[in-house]
């Protein structure tokens, strides 16, 4: 069925994954996908990001229609601040893993964050480095065995955590093998204004899938936790579904989350008291699931956006890339004053 | 203006004067704010229409070390770095001992008279001046009297080598921005030291300026001012940079003039101005603004270039535009972060991992520093690539004296950029469109700009390998193709860079090959060497990789000198590596003392080897 801009959602699709056959990465490139295609995303604005890693190739696999970049390995944020300002009418959307954001690319990850650059920030964190063959992340598990390198010795990083402290105002985690709620977050976050970080446990099928590891499929299908069941509704949303989910929530129960651009999340409380708009438990939350070693996935964190990068720089709203040589070349004139100024 | 200090007792000088043609040395610590005095001093003697350079020779420190700068007035217009000082101003105890020990016998030493010391020298002219006395008869508060202290040997130099009061006036209201309030407490005391100077000192020396026409027309510029304005002038529209001696002044400069490029409705600017975390984050952003569409660019110096090396590979190979400027500054390592060089050459040519090069811009005058500002957008958008722009410390952070800069002699170059109308129509031409396949010969491919509304523009830009239709190949024909395509556009570069500057006379059979900052030196050592009977033809290379031109000049001379300021002779390996001749005829003279280069370092050097 085509959506709103006349477009099937095969028309979202990329080339051919050449990720290793069940890797929850491909799922999230399905997930974004959809996502797409239910938007109605005009793949022509959007930009697809990545730095180096199996995850950092899939932008290669969805969206056929947008321009793509897989830069180098833990730089890709420069690359997309760099690009959201020379365009802003730009839709961003990044691809990450564990290693590319969390150990060679953390400060390019944090710095991102404080400078709010509007990007879908997709971490698809598996705990382990798999196209070097298995070596431990950043965000492996303490206590983690692997097959060539043993014991895992050191804690782990919490991305999503960091993300909080570092003024992140979309702050979600999901799972790799649950389609619904990683589309939804997806969605949201592409509505929403400023850095928008999804951290999707993903399961690496071929290095990582000890099913006692904490990043295996096993274990996340076992321990994951939602803490809200999650729907997401575009702005000028008039799908007929859209009774039938309101009908699902108790209203009592349920928390609306407004985007910038109108559209909103709702979110029902599942079995856990929070608030994703409450920083201070949105991070005791997480320290929380951290010692229990548990998922918490959903929306965790969420605030009125702050400016964005784009709107701290005084820039013309014309996109600079835009801009015509005469806005670009101040005149003849201006340089024979410039110059009398100097003698 | 009765200071009860006694004066110094010395001879009145009776001999014919030196006019216009000696250098000042001004000695003092950092941070005591002898950058205004010495400027005001340069901006007099320019206003007298005599020819003037300065040369700053600063620590890597805040507030404390020494720093010393050096005037040379030049009757004939040379404005190099003068090997040798005449006149010594010692107001930093801690050197005063060495700077008076290096004077060339005959020199002149300005030193304060507070200070409990003796006279290491008997042929040297002393002139002691009460600067403590001065300061407290000129009712200078302690906020500001460590910072006014130096206004104390202006008025001393001005009455001992005849600088009128009046130019140094005008000169201060330039210097505080036509503020008349701190220009006035200056000048106070410059006027007071002036008249103490006038009471009691005694003209025992033969130097004095005199006003003359050689400066008419002209301005006077900081390196790193001129390539600003030159950006500016050149649409830069993303400009991203990480803070490092020697470049920084460069950023400032976009930033001080950021009024020219403020959109007049709106009042919002056309550069956005991003502060990176560090340089690594600095050219990413560049290289992603790039990609996009913008006219994007980074300043930095050596250290930098070292973290900037795996990025700049990518944009290689990816062919992405960007400007990267070095103002080079001492390696290896952290080296001397205050001290001059062109150190960075061959690293900037190849820079990053396999098979790269990069045009590298060379720069020999402010002037061109405001010309390759602009050009050397224009290169990077039209051979989709990394432009790189070599100044340096002395060129970049001293001020010089220019003939007013030119206004771009031809429109913005975009390059080959296929928006949605060219896409329509080079597809209904072509019947297809590949980004990297070379359709016009010249190794250049036809891009489109993320954005572009069209279902055929997306194309996917990688580091990885790729084929003519950028998807991901790891095959080895494409490979090579695409090397010897990139090499082929790199050939193609060769003559669309700027040509190098050559001066030939067939008769001569000696040649000098040089390269930015050290033209001064070389011009001044050429008229010197002819004068005792070497003839010397001069070729200035300006841009990497190098023009036909280049090779001939090198091959038609029975001796050639490879002239540069750093330490292995970077150009000399290159020329060599670029020409499988015999080439034992070119001898590599390579400086790396830290200076900028001075004519009697390369007069010496020739001299030597004749």
């Amino acid at each position: 069925m085509p959506n709103a801009i006349g477009l099937e959602r095969t028309d979202y699709k990329g080339g051919t994954s050449t990720l290793c056959p069940g890797c929850g990465h491909d799922s999230i490139s399905n997930q974004i996908i959809s996502a797409a295609y239910d938007l109605s995303l005009p793949m022509t604005r959007v930009i697809k990001l990545s730095g180096i890693g199996c995850s950092s190739k899939t932008p290669a696999y969805f969206l056929k229609g947008s321009h793509g970049f897989n830069s180098v390995h833990g730089r890709m944020p420069s690359v997309a601040t760099g690009a959201t300002t020379a365009n802003t009418d730009l839709i961003a959307v990044a691809v990450s893993g564990d290693g590319d954001t969390g150990s060679i690319g953390f400060g390019q990850y944090k710095h991102l964050i404080r400078r709010n650059v509007p990007v879908v920030y997709i971490i698809e964190n598996n705990g382990v480095y798999g196209l070097t063959k298995g070596q431990f992340s950043a965000t492996s598990d303490e206590g983690q065995e692997l097959k060539y390198y043993g014991r895992n010795e050191l804690p782990a990083l919490d991305l999503c955590l960091e993300a909080i402290i570092g003024g992140c105002t979309f702050v979600a985690r999901s799972f790799s093998g649950d389609a619904k709620q990683a589309q939804t977050l997806i969605k949201a976050a592409i509505s929403h204004r400023g850095t928008a970080v999804i951290d999707i446990i993903s399961p690496c099928v071929t290095f990582n899938n000890d099913p006692k590891g904490n990043k295996s499929y096993d274990y996340g299908k076992k321990h994951e936790i939602a803490l809200h069941e999650i729907d997401f509704m575009p702005k000028g949303y008039v799908h007929p579904r859209e009774e039938i989910t309101v009908a699902d929530y108790d209203a009592g129960e349920m928390i609306e989350v407004e985007m910038h651009d109108g559209s909103y999340i709702k979110l029902k409380k599942v079995d856990q008291e929070h608030d994703p708009r409450n920083r201070a438990s949105a991070i005791a939350t997480l320290e929380k699931a951290q010692r229990e070693e548990l998922f918490l996935t959903g929306l965790i964190y969420y605030e009125e956006p702050r400016p964005t990068f784009g709107d701290t720089m005084h820039i013309v709203e014309t996109p600079l890339a835009h801009l015509p040589d005469n806005k670009l070349r101040p005149s003849q004139e201006a340089l024979a004053s410039l110059m009398q100024s100097f003698m | 203006m009765a200071v009860n200090i006694q004066a110094d007792v010395q001879q009145q000088y009776t001999g014919e004067y030196r006019v216009n043609d000696f250098a000042l040395m001004v000695a003092t610590k950092n941070g005591s704010g002898s950058q205004t005095s010495n400027a005001v001093i340069i901006r007099s003697l320019f206003r007298m229409g005599i020819p003037v350079s300065g040369k700053n020779l600063f620590p890597s420190n805040i507030k404390g070390l020494p720093t010393w700068y050096t005037i040379r007035a030049s009757k004939d217009g040379y404005i190099a770095r003068a090997a040798t000082t005449d006149i010594a101003v010692c107001f930093n105890q801690d050197t005063a001992a060495e700077d008076i020990a290096n004077l060339k016998p005959g020199g002149v030493v300005i030193i304060p008279s507070d200070w409990k010391w003796g006279r290491s020298r008997t042929d040297v002219i002393y002139y002691e001046v009460p600067v403590k006395e001065l300061l407290t008869q000129a009712q200078i508060g302690t906020d500001f009297r460590e910072r006014i202290t130096n206004m104390v040997y202006v008025g001393a130099v001005a009455w001992l080598f005849d600088l009128p009061l009046d130019v140094i006036n005008r000169a201060l209201l330039d210097q505080f921005n036509q503020k008349a309030k701190p220009a006035a407490m200056n000048f106070g005391v410059v006027e007071l030291a002036y008249n103490w100077s006038r009471d009691n000192l005694v003209k025992a020396d033969p130097y004095r300026f005199e006003p003359m026409n050689g400066t008419a027309g002209k301005i006077l510029i900081e390196g790193n001012e001129a390539s600003a304005l030159g950006s500016i002038f050149g649409g830069v529209s993303v400009v991203a940079w990480y803070p490092i001696t020697p470049s920084t002044s460069l950023v400032d400069g976009i930033m001080e003039n950021l009024n020219l490029r403020k959109d007049p409705e709106t009042g919002k600017n056309t550069i956005a101005i991003l502060q990176a975390e560090d340089e690594l984050a600095a050219v990413g952003m560049i290289i992603g603004a790039g990609w996009a569409g913008a006219r994007s660019l980074t300043a930095t110096s050596g250290p930098g270039i070292s973290l900037m090396a795996e990025f700049t590979g990518l944009a290689y190979f990816a062919e992405i535009p960007c400007v990267i400027w070095d103002v080079t500054r001492m390696g290896p390592s952290t080296g001397l972060p205050t001290r001059t060089s062109q150190g960075d050459l061959l690293f900037l040519h190849f820079l990053s991992h396999g098979d790269t090069r990069h045009p590298v811009l060379l720069p020999g005058s402010v002037k061109e520093c405001f010309e390759f500002g602009w050009r050397s957008l224009d290169l990077a958008d039209e051979l989709q690539t990394p432009v790189f722009v070599m100044s340096d410390l002395d060129l970049g952070m001293n001020l010089w004296m220019s003939d007013p800069f030119d206004y771009p002699d031809q429109p913005i170059q975009r390059g080959k950029v296929l928006d949605k109308e060219r896409l329509t129509q080079f597809l209904e031409e072509k019947n297809e469109w590949m980004r990297y396949r070379d359709y016009d010969g010249d190794g250049v491919g036809y891009r489109t700009l993320p954005g572009t509304d069209h279902p055929r523009a997306a194309y996917f830009t990688r580091g990885t390998g790729h084929n003519e239709a950028a998807t991901y190949s790891e095959r080895g024909d494409d490979w090579v193709k695409n090397l010897s395509r990139l090499r082929h556009k790199m050939e193609h570069a060769r003559t669309v860079l700027p040509q190098p500057i050559i001066e030939r006379d067939p008769a001569k059979k000696i040649g000098i090959i040089s390269y930015g900052s050290n033209d001064p030196a070389i011009i001044e050592a050429r008229d010197i060497l002819a004068a005792q009977g070497v003839q010397t033809n001069y070729m200035r290379v300006r841009a990497l990789p190098f023009a036909e031109s280049v090779r001939e000049f090198a091959l038609s001379h029975d001796r050639v000198y490879v002239i540069e300021n750093n330490f292995d002779g970077q150009m000399a390996q290159i020329l060599r590596m670029e020409m499988p001749e015999d080439t034992r005829h070119m001898i590599s003279l390579a400086c790396g003392d830290t200076l900028p280069m001075s004519a009697q370092w390369v007069v010496d050097q020739i001299l030597a080897h004749q």
